[in-house]
């Protein structure tokens, strides 16, 4: 595995893999943030501070006491081209504040990139496993056993009563994030998705759009995660994310079924209209790209539509985004150029599912 | 509506500002906002967790001083980073680890809005933690004990009494 399989291969492990109940769960998220005891957190480090965090850090990766996660590979942020990296933003490997802001920043990928270790974010060390469909408590299991084999051979900042100590308080505590990414077009579609979202809130769990704060839940995809990390332990609160989301899901597959029981003419008429749209058009923006792949997608899952594979629009959800594209074309395109290329991709994406060639 | 900075593109931001009970509103297009530094949700310098932290952080006025006469939030400096409490309410982050014992107390009211508690009860570092993996056992182990006195089960408190000073020894020898 390369640097350059990263980057231009769209499909990672966890896209391409079937989980459990992936009609509804797209993915699952753990996220452990740590930090080594006695350094600057890297917002305020000096590049040496930081560069002796990184060394420290990826030297464990060297060791080969990761190996049985996975074969790892190391990259260096700054050796990354800025398209590069956003390339692994849009396949979520890294986040966006390590691929914009980060000095010394760098990334330990398996090859099959479950697992990224990212450090140097806003703490030293962020463990992240991403595992296909609706398995948050085996990505837990993962990323603990990671986050005991760095533990092994570094100091973490630690405090008997705040637990891991983290740049922003709102980590304090277990340090974890648990989250997952839910495609809900069923609760959209009957209108019944705020009252279930605010319902959630009540509960003490965030909801937020696919790229993490600030941005919008295009697509009908809502990433749930849990926002308290202090005075719960990491078991209740991978239990209370669990439980909630199995609710969810069953909530989406009734409101599916309704919508195929009492109006199956009209499910239709949209799924294959937006079908149709995916297979013609010659100009299509993001957001349209967006909400067209989940109306087929959804199509796909209740059967409406037999000849595109899931994974096939997973790989264009992925593909669409705006680095990608230009990895794709070898490029750099206006956002106008956008929208004609990402156009053409749809449309030959769509044309090599189908057998006999498109619609 | 066309941007009222630029009057070239099209406005695609409204905002709205309420600055000491006077009401301004904008209507402006993306790269205008950039440049007078307006925060666009989803981008870099956008609205985000820690501009809503800060507000909460910063709530303690100036210069007050407590009943013990302890220095007032304001004035705390963390003396190994150097980050300042205002500093630190403003950005919403530490500066290191030593930040959370320097600001000491002054954070338990903002970790209780935060997380609703205080206390950590999740995983402990395996080889670090020994000793408090030691204590918080010890811990639970008393609650037992406590209850099964209560309940007059004498023996398995005494068994209960026993495993706890035999953890206590352990702990002296770590």
């Amino acid at each position: 595995m390369s640097k350059r399989s990263y980057v231009e291969e769209a499909l990672s492990d966890w896209m391409k893999g079937n989980g459990p109940d992936t009609d509804v769960v797209i993915s699952s998220r753990i996220r452990i943030a740590r930090n080594l005891s006695g350094h600057p957190f890297p917002m305020l480090a000096t590049s040496q501070q930081a560069q002796d965090v990184m060394k420290q850090l990826t030297a464990v990766a060297e060791t080969g006491r990761l190996d049985s996660c996975g074969p790892f590979e190391t990259l260096e942020l700054s050796q990354l081209s800025e398209l590069e990296r956003r390339v692994l933003v849009e396949k979520h490997l890294i986040s966006p504040s390590l691929a914009n802001e980060s000095r010394c920043g760098a990334v330990m990928l398996s090859e099959n990139e479950s697992v990224s270790i990212m450090v140097n974010e806003e703490d030293h060390l962020r463990i992240q496993c991403l595992y296909p469909g609706f398995q948050i408590k085996e990505a837990w299991t993962l990323a603990s056993r990671i986050d005991d084999i760095f533990e092994e051979v570094t100091d973490y900042a630690f405090d008997e009563r705040r637990g891991y100590l983290t740049s922003c308080p709102t980590n304090v505590g277990t340090g974890i994030r648990s989250s997952v990414m839910m495609h809900l077009p069923g609760l959209v579609l009957t209108q019944q998705i705020n009252r279930i979202l605010s319902a959630i809130q009540q509960v003490g769990l965030a909801v937020r759009g696919i790229y993490g704060e600030g941005s919008e839940a295009i697509g009908n995809l809502f990433q749930i995660s849990n926002q308290i990390t202090l005075g719960q332990s990491e078991g209740e609160i991978i239990e209370n994310l669990h439980s909630v989301a199995r609710q969810i899901i069953e909530h989406e597959r009734a409101a599916r079924q309704r919508l195929l029981d009492e109006s199956r003419v009209r499910l239709e008429d949209r799924v294959l209209r937006s079908y149709g749209t995916l297979s013609h058009a010659m100009i299509m923006d993001s957001k349209e790209a967006a909400q067209r792949l989940s109306d087929v997608r959804l199509g796909i899952d209740l059967g409406l539509i037999g000849d595109v594979s899931p994974q096939a629009m997973n790989e264009m959800m992925v593909l669409t985004q705006p680095g990608f594209l230009q990895q794709v074309f070898r490029e750099k395109m206006t956002p106008e150029q956008r929208d004609i290329r990402r156009a053409e991709l749809i449309r030959k994406q769509l044309y090599s599912e189908t057998d006999h060639g498109g619609v | 509506m066309l941007c009222q900075e630029c009057d070239k593109k099209p406005a695609t931001l409204h905002f709205t500002k309420i600055v000491n009970g006077e009401k301004t509103e904008f209507h402006i297009c993306e790269s205008c906002a950039r440049e007078r530094g307006e925060g666009i949700p989803g981008t870099a310098n956008g609205f985000s967790i820690h501009s809503l932290l800060s507000g909460l952080l910063d709530f303690e006025p100036v210069g007050t001083m407590n009943a013990l006469g302890a220095k007032p939030a304001q004035q705390l400096r963390c003396d190994n980073c150097g980050l300042t409490y205002t500093q630190f309410s403003k950005m919403g982050r530490f500066g290191c680890s030593n930040c959370y014992t320097q600001f000491g107390s002054k954070l338990d009211p903002i970790l209780k809005r935060v997380h609703g508690n205080t206390t950590h009860v999740g995983k402990i570092p395996k080889r670090t933690g020994v000793q408090i993996q030691l204590k918080r056992e010890i811990d639970e182990l008393k609650a037992d004990l406590n209850m099964r006195i209560e309940q007059q089960e004498f023996e398995t408190a005494a068994e209960l009494r026993d495993r706890i000073r035999e953890l206590e020894r352990k702990i002296a020898d770590v």
